[in-house]
């Protein structure tokens, strides 16, 4: 009995048809689709983008080339000299670069980082158009720092109480 | 002298541009009519960047594909890989011409037309073997092999369909067999209700006759990545294109055609305009099925090649053998009084 | 402008020229794919010959079966074939002496059999098709299934066995060949592949403590 059943119904396509009601249905339901440059999805307050380097809200830079970011580095894409400041002798970085092709974006070091100097910023639409542009530099990490210290510092304070 | 030239050479070439142009820019709005479906049925919004909803992607393609170099492979044999595209188009192009659109808008009215149709569609394997060999690559090949055999026979089981309904309408002329059609009942009258199993048979049979999904083993993209046009590029590849949807086309123009009364109207001629037949009518028929093949594609996953083969000769094959006997007894024995003329 | 007369018989003498010069590539054509596609373009024209000699439903038929058939099985086989030109051009010397006997041979034997058939030729009468007032396929049909229904028939009948004997000698089942069967397949049931147990959930899992441990805390 069974058989007969299923012969009849392989031969009127029933379950063919059951597929086609699925994707009638689907072609009236609302899109997923994200309209990407127009709209954005909404970035958690935890997201790893772009390296920032911050400053004190007096103007002084909080590395202090303790080195344990470049210590932790997974993929070793932080490389970092250090020398006294011909100001006031205290230790300074003289050069801090971070490799974005190297840079895994797994936030190690701004865990490791015991003043919160290196950070890592909700940026993550960047591009490069030379080569060696990849390799971001002190003065460059410090500007991105400067100019979107209200956001780390809004994500850093939202993050606050889980730590 | 120069009446005669008018009428003998101007005119044939005018109203061969009137259908040719057409057909080329439906091809480009059903490739983007298709995005469209199948990224609706999907969940995506399909292209909608390109003009006004999208509608100059298929432009942008087309332009895209001319500038573009067309590149022979090493050791292809130079002319069939260039002529392949050119066969494969023209039996696609060609058979329109019997195609009628109205009453008295039809390029030829040929008493045969139903038999040059199939000559036709069946010239057009040569251009998918041809380009298959000449491209001198094992994908092709085996592309173009599948289609081949795949090809030769669906047109077994089509062209069984096609004596059912030439066995009812008694004519092979496109005209006749539409207006076999014509009667009071309106969609009552037409040829897809005593022919019905004939009828679906006949419509997936041309799904599997022009190589699409879920029939679309020949250019099955996990397994041989586009199958017998994998080495063409730029226009040639754009002339294989619409080859390949021009006779989508075909097949839901011929479809509405020979099952679902042509031009007639659905409503009985007794409810004023809406009763008249209008190539309108035609036309919104063939959308519909050529809709068919969006929905199919966006539904069923592709078949496999046994499976394929099993079901032409097997299931589609038997079915219409019997139904030929079912037809001519309906025809002999009065069963049906389908047609009943105007 | 142009004597339609005149006309057909220029159409005629280009078919026929296109015909006869793509025979002649069938057999000079190295290449043996060019040769079957030469073969193609004979029969299409031989079809537009039939065609100008009012003959729609055979010359269609020729086209169908044909070219749209039976060519692309012979294009199927020789495409897989793969074969050696200069071993193919060996011993066409030696040869030659012997085919142009025959080619001879036949060819005086063709002549002789065309001039006694030319003595006994009939004038060909008007065209019955459109004597009876019918299109040349339905004519066709109607001759077929009237007055030759017995030889169609039994060409039919002797195509049929044609095609029993041809499966009957190449079908053998070999053992130890293992083979999916599709109509198996299809008819697979869930049910038969997947058993579903139902079983009731274990809602204290890791939360009261195991019994072990409440033995240890006695």
């Amino acid at each position: 009995m069974s058989r007969i059943t299923h012969y009849f119904k392989s031969l009127l396509l029933i379950e063919l048809l059951k597929g086609m009601a699925l994707t009638w249905r689907y072609l009236f339901a609302p899109k997923y689709t994200m309209r990407y440059p127009m709209e954005h999805i909404p970035k958690s307050n935890r997201f790893r983008g772009l390296h920032a380097l911050r400053r004190y809200p007096n103007g002084e830079e909080r590395c202090i080339a303790c080195k344990l970011c470049e210590a932790v580095c997974p993929a070793l894409a932080i490389t970092i000299d250090s020398a006294p400041r011909a100001s006031d002798g205290q230790r300074r970085t003289t050069r801090y670069d971070i490799d974005l092709f190297k840079c895994i974006f797994c936030g190690f070091c701004e865990e490791s980082c015991p003043v919160d100097s290196i950070v890592e910023t909700s940026i993550h639409e960047y591009h490069f158009e030379q080569r060696g542009e990849n390799v971001v530099t002190k003065p460059q990490l410090l500007a991105i720092g400067d100019r979107f210290e209200a956001d780390i510092a809004a994500a850093r304070a939202q993050d606050a109480a889980y730590r | 002298m120069g009446d005669q030239i008018l009428n003998q050479l101007v005119w044939p070439i005018v109203h061969i541009l009137a259908i040719v142009l057409p057909l080329v820019l439906a091809v480009a709005m059903f490739v983007y009519w298709e995005r469209k479906i199948i990224g609706w049925m999907h969940v995506r919004m399909g292209p909608n960047k390109i003009g006004p909803l999208g509608l100059l992607q298929a432009f942008a393609d087309v332009v895209k594909l001319l500038i573009k170099e067309v590149i022979l492979p090493t050791n292809a044999n130079r002319f069939l890989y260039y002529l392949a595209p050119l066969l494969a188009l023209v039996p696609a192009l060609a058979a329109w011409s019997v195609i009628p659109f109205g009453t008295k808008m039809v390029l030829a009215n040929v008493n045969a037309g139903l038999l040059y149709l199939l000559a036709m569609t069946s010239l057009g394997v040569y251009g998918i073997i041809l380009a298959g060999w000449a491209s001198n690559s094992r994908y092709a090949l085996l592309g173009a092999m599948r289609s081949a055999a795949q090809v030769i026979s669906y047109e077994l089981a089509m062209g069984l369909c096609l004596v059912c309904v030439l066995v009812l309408a008694g004519s092979l002329n496109l005209t006749d067999i539409v207006m076999a059609q014509a009667g009071s009942k309106g969609i009552g009258e037409w040829f897809m209700w005593p022919l019905l199993p004939v009828f679906v048979i006949y419509f997936i049979s041309g799904v599997a006759e022009t190589n699409r999904a879920p029939f679309d083993v020949a250019e099955g993209e996990s397994e041989i990545v586009a199958g017998f046009h994998v080495e063409y590029s730029g226009s040639a590849f754009a002339l294989f294109f619409l080859a390949e949807y021009a006779n989508m086309i075909l097949v839901s123009f011929l479809a509405s055609i020979l099952f679902m009364g042509g031009w007639l109207s659905p409503f009985p001629e007794s409810w004023g305009w809406i009763g008249h037949g209008n190539f309108f009518w035609l036309f919104a028929k063939a959308f519909a099925f050529a809709f068919l093949f969006l929905w199919f594609r966006a539904s069923f996953p592709r078949y496999r090649y046994d499976q394929i083969m099993r079901l032409g000769w097997k299931v589609f094959i038997p079915i219409t053998i019997v139904w030929v006997l079912v037809a001519g007894c309906m025809k002999y024995f009065g069963w049906v009084t389908i047609g009943t003329g105007v | 402008m142009i004597n339609p007369q005149l006309f057909q018989l220029i159409c005629f003498y280009a078919f026929a020229t296109v015909t006869v010069a793509s025979a002649l590539a069938v057999i000079t054509l190295r290449n043996s794919v060019h040769a079957v596609l030469a073969l193609v373009l004979t029969f299409f024209s031989s079809a537009c010959i039939w065609l100008l000699a009012e003959a729609e439903f055979l010359a269609i038929a020729l086209i169908v079966v044909y070219v749209g058939a039976v060519m692309v099985l012979f294009l199927f086989v020789v495409m897989m074939l793969d074969i050696d030109q200069e071993k193919m051009r060996e011993g066409f010397v030696k040869f030659l002496p012997v085919g142009l006997i025959v080619a001879l041979v036949m060819l005086g034997e063709m002549l002789a059999l065309i001039g006694v058939r030319a003595m006994h030729a009939r004038v060909l009468g008007a065209n019955p098709a459109t004597e009876a007032g019918l299109s040349n396929t339905a004519w066709l049909g109607h001759a077929l299934y009237t007055d030759y229904l017995l030889p169609f028939e039994i060409a039919a009948l002797i195509l049929t066995v044609g095609v029993v004997a041809a499966v009957a000698l190449t079908l053998r089942h070999r053992g130890g060949v293992r083979y999916q069967t599709a109509s198996q397949q299809v008819a697979v049931k869930a049910s038969d592949r997947v058993r579903i147990v139902k079983m009731a959930a274990d809602t204290n899992y890791g939360r009261t403590p195991a019994p072990a441990a409440s033995e240890e805390s006695k």
